[in-house]
């Protein structure tokens, strides 16, 4: 095959490499994107957007479950069933969208696609295999944008009935009994949908508490939830091994037995470098990360990496942000990493969202601050959405009450996200929260009132 | 005909910024495509940067010392054909992060304008404004459209002062920043890429071509001694306070002549001339003490002559002389020449040792260190004496490690024990 020779080739067309992509044709940089798979990577095919979907669906499975029985709100429908084939299908049916507009969008932006898996052969030629055979690219740049995969316990390895989020995320049938070992973001998420979809749900954690990189605070409405909705919770625990339908399980108590028709496996994600064979371009590690400094520049000149080969937080859209960075920088633009925050949510029911620092942190970082919180069932909003469970909380600093961090439990809060990435962003103090005024009734009228608490003049409570 | 502009290219893996270190062109000049134009120097290397097309030298931008960012503009060219900017009107603005206070505003580049909100018809603060402090290393706070601004006009955000709620960096601060360069604040720690030149002259120059002269050629070799000084200072204190009102005050220095002129008339040798041209060795009988004595010029070498002829007082009383006149500038000719050895004393400022360098064509420097009580064992005590440390220079191509030993021991012996300076004989 004729060799391609092009300014920027991109690696791997998840949110990074393909909003990379994007932007870059759109600067007029002729621009190279590989992908062996769909594109759209791990958020747009099996991660981000149908684990979403699958929640929606079991959630609204899960209220009329609520309304076929005694419902405060005064429905009543008869006993609901689900067909997860048809809720899988509808779930596909979106993925396909959205791929197929990555697709187009792409080739509007003028970037020419290549499906095949690419291996480095210097650090500026990749050889793609493909269907038509190999194809041969030449770059002033590369953008390595390769994403993660999940990470495999040796005990439970992936297959038959231990399952991976990609392959929980294609159940067709809502298993009787699934463990989920890990219960970090992705285990609750999934977790949750299944408990809600009728599934005997158990959570093995290897720590003291759910989702450790959290505050007590923030986890604690998520851990009464998943104990309203039976959903058992293992702290402390190790799954050995799994047979026959029955996962062992390791606690200080000793070992215990427990029925397991499916067992999800979500104990973290690692980056994925080794298939594009990039090893031979010996570029310095952080960890088991790329090492990349403000501008995503790997050790090796005109070699960037993006996304999650470059570590935590892995998250679709820290991927982006750094992937439109590069393209501009590619085109010539001064732009380097200056963010101040990078939001992250956790769709579990209520859902928890964090901008910025929390208390412990902020504290831990050197600052003397002031931080309160605004309860939701103090908010009528939620009182009529019938999610009271959770808050609002500010971290400012004291000395200027420079908001230096956000977070909020509740049902629907991830929403919040834009609003404390904002303040954040543009340097607010609480001063600016308090007198901005916020629509009534909304949730995010805990967020004003949180600032107000700080600044000792909450209205509401 | 078309302008063509050279940017400032990326230069290394990790630099934002270069210091133009020397123009190989002017304005007016012809240059060929990779005719070099300029070098720049960043942390890592210094780095040529050719031209890329042939024309003429249109305008420069910077002056050798100033710290450029990369991708700002180096230089216009004018080409035949079509160049790669539009031709401005006016002289475009210096993109430079760490301006200078320019003599008048300098103009808005005209091609970019600033992505600035536009209810700036206000009038414009003309002034930099006060404005918080951050803490060192604290990180300047700002808008996202702030950040972007700062970056693409090379403004390093961590040098603008913020003057809204927290510290936060306006675009009016940005745009008093463009114009004025950093406010004034004394107390703020910031980077000085400033470099000042001063054409050496004068008394400056002959120092350092005699200092020149003296380290290139000749291989010193430096003793350093501890004397203790407790019986001189003993004996120091009781004249003075017998004598001071009416011989005049003594200090070390005299004692340290005396015990000169006694060592050399055993080792003519070190009281000595080498004329390293010509090959000779030419031995004194007078010793002329050369006294280096900091002026405000600079560093001056009076000379007390015939230090053997001089008794404790007459030393001191000269050098007093001496001194002052060096200091007034009234010194003559003869003051200040024709030593044969020289002592150099920083007093209190002495350090523990020194390495002296020789006044050419001298052989020998004595450098006097300074005084302190120190505790000394004494065989069952410790016990506190003054002790003083002599750094001695030698050159080592006339004089042997032995002898300049022997000498330093000397010198040791008569000011501890210094009775021996007055029993002749």
């Amino acid at each position: 095959m004729e060799p391609i020779e092009t300014d920027l080739l991109v690696i791997g067309a998840g949110p990074g490499g393909y909003v990379c992509a994007i932007r870059a044709g759109q600067l007029g940089v002729s621009t190279v994107i590989v992908e062996q798979d769909r594109p759209g990577g791990t958020c747009l095919n099996v991660g981000c957007i149908p684990s979403k979907a699958l929640i929606h669906a079991a959630d609204r499975f899960h209220t009329a479950r609520g309304q076929s029985g005694d419902d405060p709100l005064g429905i009543t429908v008869s006993e609901p069933r689900i067909d997860l084939d048809r809720t899988v299908a509808w779930k596909d049916d979106i993925v396909s969208r959205l791929t197929g507009g990555v697709a187009g969008l792409l080739k509007k932006a003028g970037v020419k696609s290549v499906q095949g898996q690419a291996r480095f052969v210097d650090g500026k030629t990749v050889n793609v295999t493909t269907e038509m055979g190999e194809q041969r690219i030449t770059a002033r740049r590369i953008v390595i944008a390769t994403g993660a995969r999940p990470v495999e316990l040796p005990d439970l390895p992936f297959g038959g009935d231990i399952l991976s989020s990609t392959e929980a995320l294609a159940l067709t049938q809502v298993p009787e009994t699934l463990a989920v070992i890990g219960g970090g973001y992705i285990g609750l998420e999934i977790g949750t949908a299944f408990a809600k979809l009728g599934a005997k749900v158990t959570v093995v954690e290897a720590q003291g508490r759910i989702l450790p990189l959290y505050d007590a605070d923030l986890t604690k409405p998520v851990a009464d939830a998943l104990d309203r909705l039976g959903v058992r919770v293992m702290l402390d625990a190790r799954a050995k091994g799994h047979e026959a339908g029955q996962l062992t399980v390791e606690t200080d108590g000793g070992e215990e037995t427990l029925a397991a028709d499916k067992v999800l496996v979500t104990v973290g994600r690692a980056p994925r470098l080794d298939d594009c064979g990039l090893d031979e371009l010996s570029l310095a590690m952080s960890g088991p990360f790329l090492r990349i400094d403000d501008q995503c520049r790997t050790s090796m000149r005109g070699v960037f990496a993006i996304g999650d080969v470059t570590g935590e937080p892995m998250l679709a859209h820290r991927a982006m942000a750094q992937g439109e960075m590069v393209a501009e920088i590619a085109a010539g633009t001064a732009r380097s990493w200056d963010k101040m925050c990078i939001p992250a949510i956790c769709f579990t029911d209520p859902e928890i969202v964090t901008a910025g620092l929390a208390p412990d942190a902020a504290r831990e970082a050197g600052h003397a601050i002031r931080t309160a919180s605004f309860p939701l069932r103090a908010n009528g909003r939620a009182m009529t959405l019938e999610s009271t469970a959770g808050f609002v909380r500010v971290v400012a600093r004291e000395d200027n009450r420079l908001i230096l961090g956000l977070q909020a439990v509740g049902t629907g809060v991830s929403e919040l996200s834009a609003q404390f990435a904002t303040l954040l962003e543009m340097g607010a103090r609480l001063e600016d929260v308090a007198d901005t005024i916020h629509a009534h009734p909304t949730q995010s009228e805990a967020v004003q009132e949180a600032a107000m608490a700080a600044l000792g003049q909450a209205l509401h409570i | 005909m078309g302008m063509h502009t050279i940017r400032l290219p990326d230069v290394g893996e990790g630099v934002a910024e270069a210091e133009l270190t020397k123009w190989h062109v002017k304005t007016g000049d012809i240059v060929r495509e990779d005719d070099l134009i300029a070098e720049v120097m960043t942390d890592k290397a210094s780095v040529e940067i050719p031209s890329d097309v042939t024309g003429t030298i249109v305008w420069l931008g910077g002056e050798v010392g100033e710290t450029l960012a990369i991708g700002s503009d180096l230089a216009r060219i004018e080409v035949e054909g079509e160049g790669n900017t539009a031709s401005a009107p006016e002289e475009p603005a210096k993109a430079e992060p760490v301006p200078e206070k320019p003599e008048a505003p300098a103009p808005e580049p005209t091609e970019k304008e600033p992505e600035q909100p536009q209810q700036h018809a206000a009038p414009e603060p003309s002034t930099p404004r006060p404005a918080t402090r951050r803490k060192e290393g604290e990180r300047p706070l700002a808008s996202p459209a702030v950040r972007r601004r700062a970056r693409e006009a090379g403004i390093d955000l961590r040098q603008v002062m913020g003057s809204g709620p927290a510290g936060r960096i306006t675009h009016d601060d940005l745009t008093v920043f463009a114009e004025h360069g950093p406010a004034h604040d004394h107390g703020a720690r910031r980077p000085d890429p400033s470099v000042s030149e001063e054409k050496l002259i004068g008394l400056r120059k002959r120092i350092a071509e005699r200092m020149a002269l003296s380290k290139s050629r000749i291989p010193h070799i430096t003793i350093i001694e501890e004397i203790d000084m407790t019986d001189l200072e003993t004996l120091r204190a009781k004249l003075n306070a017998e004598h001071a009102e009416t011989r005049g005050k003594l200090t070390i220095l005299p004692f340290i002549m005396l015990a000169i002129a006694e060592a050399v008339s055993e080792q003519p040798q070190i009281n000595a001339h080498f004329d390293d041209d010509a090959g000779i060795m030419r031995q004194f009988g007078g010793v002329h003490c050369g006294v280096a004595t900091q002026t405000r010029g600079g560093l001056m070498v009076p000379v007390v002559r015939h230090v053997e002829a001089l008794t404790l007082w007459e030393a001191a009383r000269e050098l007093v002389r001496l001194s002052q006149s060096a200091r007034d500038g009234s010194a003559g000719r003869d003051d200040l020449r024709g030593s044969t050895i020289t002592i150099t004393s920083l007093g209190p400022l002495g350090g523990v040792a020194t390495t002296p360098i020789i006044n050419h064509p001298e052989v020998a420097i004595v450098g006097i260190n300074k005084l302190a009580t120190r505790p000394m064992w004494n065989g069952s005590d410790f016990i506190p004496r003054q002790m003083m440390n002599l750094s001695c220079g030698f050159d080592h191509r006339v004089i042997d490690g032995w002898d300049a030993a022997v000498f330093v021991q000397k010198l040791k012996t008569l000011l501890e024990t210094p009775a021996l300076l007055f029993v002749k004989g």
